[in-house]
């Protein structure tokens, strides 16, 4: 089999698991469509294996998109005078690559799911939606042109909306699900006139023939090149939560917590590092564009881990410190180092997965409570958890040789080897590293330590697999408070949690192991084994061997390490030797807490700037546009004109005999006047 | 004679006629007030026809005396039946088909 055949294969396995878990809704037992779900990702999984196989017997020099050899086209989508579309895959190594952690990861949250999703009515529309979500996303990654990467994106907002509301009786999901769509939208529309401004310079919508004309038809940050990079940029930013375009990503904590894992770890927000990654021949091209981008990367960096420092829901914290880690990445691509930038996709997407099962294992446990100021004390009533999460906090943390060690200090590394003004990306990189320790330890400490709560200590009584009491809440919308069922709509009568249920501890246990030695694969001087492999991809880029030494990415991991260390121990010191600190801290900085607890009052700008005068507008068409000027002067004008002219012949038929017959004389005496008029 | 005479008689006769409808509200003066109009009519018909010397006006004169006997079973019949029903003699009281 050739390598674009896997490539069709990835797509089908997830499609087809889309159509039999939603057609069969009906007639599938149990937990059945999860497990079909699971398999189909799993299929997907193993097809990207095949295509990594089959790629590595494809020379290097032939893994590009100019040699062919990764290219297949099914049919012809759109072929008129300069278009030419077709419903074409690109199977290179960066696609591959995508594709072996989408479907990687997203197995596993599948996998998670059927145990967590287990009590909700609704199970089988729940994988349905997954399902299409990692195909959407898997169409993004494999498109060889901007038409099908269009598709993919808007498939990927759609299916975001679908599952982020997938409460969609709970008010504040159903707003959270619209209010990511329109974001994504946005960034839709940015993305698609983006293409069109590439497509009307270059004649070309493939990826092929868009980069090989680059060079030929744009001088080095022609204006129309780096309007076009912008407006890719808007795509990118929407879709990865980066400033100004993140407040969405907060509020999709609506949905079911693997749903917050699938969007964090394997699809969505990654999806923007991947088209600048993707599409790096015309940043390139557009270094200007590129430093916008190094530089709302990193101001979203510092941005979300500081926001993360004072929010006291357990899934907010993850969702900010998911912002912050994009806000790595995106420096890391547009400072042209793809390879760490990618690298740190992949040990982000293992730690950020494992964290937000580890966060959904605790949620059960607390019966859907997610606020950290009600948890405590969770470690000896959640051994397995507990371990987990830590782990994933360690990586989250870039402790020395966990995951995210490697990988984030790799891409600071390149940063710094940029030199200029981007050393001070670099320094604010490692302060946004300190503050990530911290809340990643901040996390861990109010979780497992401390006094255990009710909960905890009710779980801490009955041993494992007895079934047990577990404290039930009534159920209340965590955010509101306002009651709920447990019918279709609302989250489900009981709360899984991984101490009980095996596929959690299944699906978390291999993300551990991933998490703790995924960054084997880049160790500087050492392995550089991704790299290497995404190299044919990035072969054309003239930053391909302007590399830091290894000497330098070393130094660069000790400082990285012990800054890690040192806020963690701080962290410690913090919330474990001196809990009163913390209370001391806030009380001293409240104007401080306040600002970041509101989010840096971002929602409240946009609610000033672009909500309320839209609202106003619309609040000025209903009540004065369309009920004075619609309704009052033009139907009213009509219905008035017509009232009038027929209550005049209302009038006329009075039923009076004798003055029909009086009408009827006039008139015809009226016409014989007339006749004598005109014969005399 | 001058067929004018004619002419301006049955115009007197049928503007008597006609005023006669319209201002008089029992129906059965209107009915005899019609048949004057239908006469004038009639007048006026056999005064041309002898104008002429044809005979066509006569055939015509004919039928109206047809029609007008018609319409005078037609009219005497509602006027019978109002009666029967006990309703007003009145043809302004009669106007429930107004629009």
């Amino acid at each position: 089999m050739d390598v674009t055949d896997f490539g069709w294969l990835i797509l089908a396995f997830p499609l087809a698991g889309m159509l039999v878990t939603s057609l069969g809704w009906r007639v599938l037992p149990g937990r059945a469509p999860g497990w079909i779900a699971s398999g189909a990702i799993l299929g997907a999984f193993l097809a990207s294996i095949g295509a990594l196989l089959e790629l590595r017997d494809i020379p290097a020099e032939a893994r590009n998109l100019a040699s062919g050899e990764v290219t297949a086209s099914a049919f012809t989508y759109a072929k008129t005078f300069g278009i030419d579309v077709n419903l074409g895959i690109l199977v290179d190594p960066l696609a591959v690559f995508m594709c072996l952690v989408v479907t990687g990861v997203s197995f596993l949250i599948h996998v998670y799911s059927v145990s967590y999703m287990t009590s909700d009515r609704g199970f089988a529309r729940y994988f349905a939606y997954l399902n299409f979500f990692v195909f959407s996303m898997l169409l993004l990654v494999l498109a060889d042109n901007f038409v099908l990467l269009i598709v993919g994106w808007a498939f990927v907002g759609a299916a975001s909306y679908l599952l982020v509301s997938f409460y969609y009786r709970r008010a504040t999901a159903t707003a959270a699900g619209i209010k990511a769509f329109v974001i994504n939208v946005i960034g839709d529309v940015g993305l698609v006139i983006g293409s069109f401004l590439l497509f009307s310079e270059t004649g070309a919508l493939d990826y092929a023939g868009v980069f090989e004309r680059t060079e030929a038809v744009f001088v080095t940050n022609d204006g129309t090149l780096v309007a076009a990079c912008l407006l890719i940029l808007v795509g990118a930013f929407a879709k990865s939560a980066q400033l100004p375009l993140h407040t969405w990503l907060p509020d999709a904590m609506e949905g079911p917590t693997p749903v917050s894992a699938l969007i964090h770890a394997a699809t969505m927000v990654t999806a923007g590092v991947y088209l600048i990654a993707r599409t790096h021949p015309l940043f390139e091209q557009a270094p200007a564009a590129a430093d916008v981008s190094a530089i709302i990367g990193t101001a979203t960096l510092l941005f979300a881990a500081t926001v993360a420092l004072v929010v006291t829901d357990l899934k907010r914290v993850i969702a900010y410190s998911t912002m912050s880690q994009i806000g790595y990445m995106i420096l890391g691509v547009s400072v042209f180092a793809y390879g760490a930038g990618l690298f740190h996709l992949m040990t982000h997407a293992f730690f950020k997965a494992l964290l937000f099962m580890g966060a959904g294992s605790v949620i059960g446990a607390m019966g859907g409570e997610q606020s950290l100021d009600r948890m405590g004390g969770f470690r000896k009533a959640m051994p397995f958890t507990f371990v987990v999460f830590t782990i994933g906090a360690l990586a989250l943390a870039a402790f020395p040789l966990f995951s995210g060690f490697f990988s984030k200090d790799e891409i600071l590394a390149f940063t710094i080897n940029r030199g200029g003004w981007y050393v001070a990306l670099a320094a604010i990189g490692y302060l946004a590293a300190a503050l990530t320790a911290f809340y990643s330890f901040r996390m861990v400490f109010r979780v497992f330590f401390g006094k255990p709560v009710p909960e905890a200590e009710s779980l801490e009584r009955t041993p494992e697999g007895t079934g047990g009491e577990q404290a039930h809440h009534d159920p209340v919308n965590p955010a509101t408070g306002e009651a709920e069922d447990t019918d279709v709509g609302f989250p489900g009568p009981s709360h899984q949690f991984a101490e009980r249920e095996r596929p959690m501890k299944f699906a978390m246990a291999p993300l551990a192991v991933l998490a703790v030695i995924g960054g084997a694969v880049g160790i500087p001087g050492v392995t550089d084994t991704l790299e290497h492999f995404l190299e044919p991809t990035f072969e054309d880029s003239s930053y391909i061997n302007d590399h830091p030494t290894d000497g330098a990415e070393w130094a660069g991991l000790a400082f990285g390490g012990a800054i890690s260390i040192a806020s963690i121990a701080l962290a410690a010191f913090i919330f474990l030797r001196r809990p009163e600190l913390r209370v001391a801290i806030r009380e001293r900085f409240a104007g401080v807490h306040r600002f970041l607890f509101n989010r840096w009052y971002f929602d409240e700008l946009y609610n000033a700037a672009i909500v309320g005068p839209v609202a106003a507008a619309g609040r000025f068409g209903r009540t004065v546009v369309e009920s004075r000027f619609v309704d009052g002067f033009l139907i009213g004008g009509t219905t008035g004109v017509v009232r009038a002219g027929s209550s005049f012949a209302r009038a006329i038929q009075s039923g009076l005999i004798r003055a029909y017959a009086l009408l009827l004389v006039l008139g015809v005496a009226g016409i014989a006047l007339y006749f004598l008029i005109v014969s005399s | 004679m001058d067929v004018s005479w004619f002419v301006v008689l049955s115009a007197f006769i049928f503007c008597i006629g006609a005023g006669g409808v319209m201002t008089r509200r029992n129906p059965l003066v209107v009915l005899l007030c019609l048949e004057l109009m239908l006469n004038a009519g009639n007048l006026a018909l056999i005064a041309f026809d002898r104008m002429h010397g044809l005979g066509d006006g006569q055939v015509f004169a004919l039928f109206v005396m047809v029609i007008a006997a018609c319409e005078v079973v037609v009219g005497l019949g509602i006027i019978v039946a109002l009666y029967r029903r006990r309703l007003p003699i009145d043809v302004d009281d009669l106007s429930e088909l107004k629009g």
